[in-house]
C-alpha cells in the first residue's frame, strides 16, 4: 500500500464530496425506500402468497401444501440457481430440461437396470451432467458459438439421447434411498409426534445463525466506517424474517418434517450465495456480464469463466433430473419438459437483466417460489393448465417490464 | 447571386458546460474543394453536424445560407433533400447488403405496387459506380469489398441523392495510399462536374493536393481562411496549435531513474485484414519516474500499439520484444501483462474500462482481486476500505463507494479507472487519452495524479491527441505516424510545430 497516497491539492478539489445533511426522518425514509426497491421481489412474493391465501380460503398455507410447495418446485429452484448465473454472465441455457431428462434416464439405467448402489448411481449421474456441461461450455466458451444456439442444439440432442437411453420405455422403481432425494423427509428421529422436534430445532439454529451472522456483518461494517441501516430497521427486519421462518418451520413440523429436497436446496443456496457474493469467481461472472471487454482488459479469463459456468449448469441440471426422477420414482421420456422455461422465468422474475450483469441467487429462488405459488394456487383453484400457462407468461412479461421501467426511470440506458 | 454555395454565419453551439462552437463563420465557394483543418476536438465535426442537421435548427444560434436561401434543417433528411450529404468517418453501410442495396437504402428504386425493381436498382447502381470509378458488380456484398471501395460506395450513394455539397469527414483516415490517391482524384473529378466538397482532414499533403481554400478551426473558433496559393504547412500548423498555454498543468520536477520498460520492434497487424500493418516496428523505452508521451493523429496506431502490447488485446501477427529492467518479459495475455507490472487505462472508459452496472468499490478491485482474497473468497470490508481510501485520495465525487459507476461524471469515472490500475500496483502505466471528455478542473486533478505516480518512481506512458497536454506534462515525447515512431523529442526541444511535423511525416515511398 505504498501507492494509494495520491494527494490532490485542496484548491483543485472544487465541489468536494456530496454529504447532504439529512435529518433523521428523511434518512430513515430513504433507507426504507431503498430497501423496498431492493426487496421489491420479497414484497411481490408476499403479495402473491397473501392473494392466493385469501382466494383459496387458506388452503395455500396449510402445512401439507407448504411442504408440497417445496417438494414440487425443488428441481426448478435447483435449475434457477445455475440459470441465473448463466444469465448474469450474459448467456442463456435452453437445454436444462432435456439434460435433466437425459441424466434421469441414465440414473435409471445405473440404479435400476444395472442395479448399482444408489450413491454410485447419483455420483455417476452428476458426472454425466458435468460432461454435458463440458460439451456445451466448449462450444460456447472456446469456439464462440452463441449459447442460445449451442443450448438449442443441446435441447434436441439430449432429449434425443434420453429417448435412446430409455429405449422408448419408462424405467421405474428406484431404491428407497434414491427416492428420498425427491420424496424423503427428515423426521421422526424423536418418535412420531404431532410436531416434529427436529424441524423446530433446525429452524431455531437457522434463526440464531442468521441473527449472529447479520450482527457480525453489521459490526464489521461499522468498524470499517461503512454506513449501516438504522438499528430500528435492522431489528425490525430480523424480527420479520424470524417470524417467517418460524411459521414455515411450524408448518413443516406439523406435517412430515423437513423434506430432503429442502435440505439440498438450503445447502445449494448457501454455497452459491457465497460464490456469487463473496468469491472471486462470482465477481468475475458479474464483471463479464456487466462489460465483457472491460473484464478482459482487467485480466479476467472470460473463456474459462464461461466454460465453468456451463459445467456447473450441467451438474445442477443433472441434480434437478435426479430429484425429479426420484419424486416420480420413474425415469420417463417426457421428464423435464419445459423446465428450462420455468428456470429462465424464475431468474428474470427474480430481477436478472436480459443483457447480463445483474441478478442474484436469492432473487432467482424467490422468482422460482413466485412461479411455484402461482402453480400451486391456481391448481387449488382448479384452473386448467391452459390458464396457468397464460398467467405465468403474463407475470414474466410484467416482471421484466417493471425492471425495464425502473432502469429507464433511474437513468440507466 | 453570389458565388458562394454555402455561408454559415456566426454559428454558436453549446453543450451542457462546454461551448463547442463560438461564432464560427464559413463561406464555401461553389465548385471548389474546401478543406477544414483543426486538432481533434477543435469543433470540426460539430460544425458539420450543425450543417447537416444532425443538430437541428434551434439547438444552435446563427444562420446557414445555402444557395442564397436561409435554411433551417430539422434533421439529416432535410439537408439531404437540399443536396447536402455528409459521409462520416465511420461508414454507414450495411455489411450484408449488396452495393446496390446500400446505395439506394431508404431511397429504394421501386416499380408498380411499391415492390423493388431489381433491374433498375442494379442498373442505376452500375451507372453510379462507373461515375466513381469503382469496378465492382452492384450485387457484391459490402463486406466482400475493402474499406477503400466502401468509401467509394458512400460517394456513389451521395451522388444518387443528387448531391450538390459533399462533406467528407476524414475520408482517408482508414485508407491505404493507393485508395487515398484514388479518392482524392475522384473528389477533383467531381469538382469538374460541379460538385462542391468540404473535406475535413489534418493530413496537410492531401489538403495541398485537393483544396482550393483552407479554413482552420481551433477551440471552436474560425482562425482564418487561406487561399490555395497562400497555403503553407507552417502557417496551418501555427493556426491549428496557436493557443496560449496558460497555467493549466501542475508543476512537475522530473526525477528520472533507470530504464524500466523497453519495447523493441513491436509490430501488429489489423485483426480483420492481416495485410495491413497497424503498428510498425515501434521501439521505445520508459525510465522510472518518467512521463513519456506518445503523440499521433487519429488512426496513427496509438491505441493499437498500447492494446497489442497489453495482453495482445488488439491485432494479429504481433511480434517484437519487451524488456522490464533489462529482462525480457511476455505480455501475451492481460493477466500476464498485469503480473509483469503493466497497466493500461483505456481511452474508452464506457466500453473497455468500467462495468457501469457495478459500484465504485467492485470496479476498483476488479484487476486486483487476488490481493483482496484468500481461498477464493473476497474480503468485502477490506475492499470497501481500500476503495474508500481511493475515493478520498483521488477526490472521486460520490457519497460513498457503493455508488454505481454508471452514474458518475466522466472525470470521476476516469478517477475510478485510474484507481483500479494504481491499486494493481504496476511499474508502468499506459494512460490512453486520460483526460478525454473531462472538464478542465478534473483534468488538472488527473495531471496531479500522474505527477504523483511518476514521483513514486513509476514509468508513465501518456497517449494523447492533445498536443498542449503532452507538452504540459511529459518529460519526453514520441511521435507516431502510420504506425511508426517518426521521432522523439525531449520536452525542451518539443513544440507543437516540431511534433506536428513528425506526426504528419509519411512513410518514404
Amino acid at each position: 500500500m505504498t501507492n494509494t497516497q495520491t494527494p490532490v491539492t485542496e484548491e483543485t478539489a472544487a465541489g468536494g464530496g456530496i454529504h447532504p445533511t439529512e435529518n433523521k426522518f428523511t434518512s430513515w425514509l430513504s433507507h426504507l425506500l431503498a430497501d423496498l426497491g431492493k426487496n421489491g421481489i420479497f414484497l411481490a412474493l408476499l403479495a402473491v402468497v397473501i392473494f392466493f391465501a385469501i382466494v383459496t380460503d387458506g388452503i395455500l398455507l396449510r402445512p401439507q401444501n407448504i411442504s408440497n410447495l417445496i417438494v414440487q418446485n425443488g428441481y426448478i429452484l435447483v435449475l434457477a440457481i445455475g440459470m441465473v448465473m448463466i444469465i448474469i454472465a450474459g448467456h442463456i441455457d435452453l437445454s436444462v430440461g432435456s439434460v435433466a431428462a437425459f441424466v434421469g434416464a441414465c440414473s435409471g439405467v445405473f440404479a435400476v437396470s444395472w442395479g448399482l448402489p444408489w450413491w454410485l448411481s447419483i455420483i455417476l449421474s452428476l458426472g454425466i451432467g458435468a460432461l454435458v456441461g463440458v460439451w456445451q461450455g466448449f462450444w460456447v466458451a472456446y469456439v464462440g458459438i452463441p449459447a442460445f444456439i449451442v443450448t438449442l442444439a443441446g435441447m434436441l440432442i439430449f432429449r434425443g439421447l434420453a429417448l435412446v437411453v430409455l429405449g422408448n420405455a419408462n424405467i421405474g422403481s428406484f431404491p428407497t434411498e434414491y427416492r428420498a432425494l425427491g420424496n424423503g423427509f427428515l423426521s421422526n428421529v424423536f418418535g412420531d409426534l404431532d410436531l416434529d422436534p427436529l424441524t423446530l430445532i433446525v429452524a431455531a439454529i437457522a434463526v440464531v445463525a442468521l441473527i449472529v451472522g447479520q450482527f457480525r456483518t453489521r459490526v464489521a461494517r461499522q468498524k470499517y466506517g461503512q454506513e449501516v441501516e438504522p438499528i430500528v430497521w435492522f431489528v425490525a427486519k430480523l424480527v420479520l424474517i424470524t417470524l417467517a421462518i418460524g411459521f414455515f418451520a411450524y408448518a413443516l413440523a406439523s406435517y412430515k418434517g423437513i423434506p430432503v429436497t429442502l435440505i439440498v436446496l438450503a445447502v445449494l443456496v448457501l454455497i452459491y450465495g457465497i460464490i456469487m457474493n463473496r468469491s472471486v469467481f462470482g465477481r468475475h461472472v458479474y464483471a463479464i456480464g456487466g462489460n465483457r471487454h472491460a473484464a478482459e482488459l482487467s485480466g479476467i479469463k472470460t473463456r474459462k469463466t464461461d466454460f465453468l459456468l456451463f459445467v456447473n449448469m450441467g451438474v445442477l441440471a443433472a441434480l434437478a433430473g435426479l430429484i425429479f426422477t426420484a419424486r416420480l420414482n420413474l425415469a420417463g421420456p417426457k421428464a423435464g419438459d419445459g423446465f428450462e422455461l420455468e428456470a429462465i422465468s424464475a431468474a428474470f422474475i427474480g430481477g436478472a437483466a436480459v443483457q447480463g450483469g445483474v441478478g442474484t441467487i436469492g432473487g432467482a429462488i424467490i422468482g422460482g417460489l413466485i412461479i411455484g405459488v402461482l402453480n400451486n394456487g391456481m391448481s387449488i383453484l382448479g384452473l386448467g393448465i391452459e390458464w396457468q400457462q397464460a398467467v405465468k407468461g403474463l407475470v414474466l412479461l410484467l416482471a421484466v417490464a417493471f425492471d425495464v421501467y425502473n432502469k429507464r426511470r433511474s437513468g440507466g440506458k | 447571386m453570389t458565388t458562394n454555395i454555402l455561408e454559415m454565419r456566426n454559428i454558436t453551439k453549446t453543450f451542457p458546460g462546454v461551448k463547442a462552437l463560438s461564432d464560427v463563420t464559413l463561406d464555401v465557394e461553389r465548385g471548389t474543394v474546401h478543406a477544414i483543418c483543426g486538432e481533434n476536438g477543435a469543433g470540426k465535426s460539430t460544425l458539420m453536424k450543425v450543417l447537416s442537421g444532425v443538430y437541428p435548427h434551434g439547438t444552435y444560434t446563427g444562420d446557414i445560407v445555402f444557395e442564397d436561401e436561409t435554411v433551417e434543417f430539422k434533421d439529416i433528411r432535410d439537408s439531404e433533400a437540399k443536396g447536402i450529404v455528409i459521409i462520416h468517418q465511420e461508414l454507414a453501410l450495411s455489411p450484408y447488403l449488396s452495393i446496390a442495396e446500400n446505395i439506394f437504402l431508404n431511397n429504394e428504386q421501386t416499380g408498380p405496387l411499391g415492390l423493388i425493381d431489381w433491374n433498375k436498382t442494379n442498373h442505376e447502381a452500375a451507372k453510379l459506380l462507373a461515375r466513381v470509378g469503382l469496378k465492382e458488380n452492384p450485387t457484391t456484398k459490402i463486406l466482400d469489398i475493402g474499406v477503400g471501395k466502401q468509401q467509394l460506395v458512400e460517394i456513389a450513394k451521395a451522388l444518387s441523392k443528387r448531391v450538390k455539397l459533399l462533406i467528407l469527414d476524414e475520408p482517408t483516415a482508414a485508407l491505404n495510399d493507393e485508395d487515398s490517391d484514388h479518392l482524392l482524384d475522384l473528389i477533383l473529378h467531381l469538382k469538374g462536374q460541379g460538385i462542391t466538397s468540404i473535406i475535413i482532414s489534418h493530413k496537410l499533403n492531401e489538403i495541398k493536393k485537393v483544396a482550393d481554400t483552407v479554413t482552420v478551426i481551433r477551440d471552436g473558433k474560425t482562425i482564418e481562411t487561406i487561399q490555395k496559393t497562400d497555403v503553407t504547412e507552417e502557417r496551418i500548423i501555427k493556426d491549428m496549435v496557436g493557443r496560449d498555454l496558460e497555467h493549466r498543468y501542475p508543476d512537475h520536477t522530473p526525477n528520472i531513474g533507470a530504464e524500466i520498460l523497453r519495447v523493441e520492434d513491436w509490430t501488429a497487424h489489423h485483426p480483420q485484414d492481416p495485410t495491413r500493418v497497424m503498428v510498425d516496428e515501434v521501439s521505445l523505452n520508459v525510465h522510472a519516474g518518467e512521463i513519456v508521451g506518445i503523440a499521433g493523429l487519429m488512426g496513427a496506431g496509438r491505441t493499437e500499439f498500447a492494446m497489442s502490447l497489453f495482453g495482445h488485446t488488439y491485432g494479429t501477427r504481433i511480434s517484437g520484444k519487451v524488456f522490464k529492467h533489462g529482462i525480457e518479459i511476455k505480455t501475451r495475455t492481460v493477466s500476464e501483462a498485469i503480473k509483469n507490472g503493466l497497466a493500461y487505462a483505456t481511452e474508452d472508459r464506457k466500453h473497455y474500462g468500467l462495468n457501469l452496472l457495478e459500484d465504485i468499490k467492485r470496479n476498483i478491485a476488479l484487476a486486483s482481486l487476488d490481493k483482496l482474497s484468500s481461498n477464493g473468497l473476497v474480503n468485502d470490508n477490506e475492499e470497501y476500505k481500500i476503495a474508500d481510501g481511493y475515493r478520498k485520495s483521488m477526490n472521486i465525487k460520490a457519497p460513498n463507494v457503493l455508488a454505481k459507476t454508471g452514474k458518475l461524471s466522466g472525470g470521476n469515472q476516469q478517477k475510478v479507472v485510474l484507481s483500479k490500475w494504481i491499486y494493481s500496483d504496476p511499474d508502468v502505466l499506459i494512460l490512453d487519452e486520460p483526460t478525454r471528455g473531462i472538464d478542465v478542473g478534473a483534468k488538472y486533478e488527473i495531471y496531479a495524479i500522474i505527477n504523483a505516480l511518476a514521483a513514486e518512481g513509476k514509468g508513465i506512458i501518456v497517449i494523447s491527441s492533445e498536443l498542449p497536454e503532452l507538452l504540459g506534462i511529459c518529460d519526453r515525447i514520441y511521435a507516431l505516424s502510420e504506425g511508426r515512431i517518426t521521432g522523439q523529442l525531449p520536452i525542451e526541444e518539443a513544440s507543437p510545430e516540431s511534433l506536428l511535423k513528425l506526426m504528419t511525416m509519411e512513410k518514404p515511398r
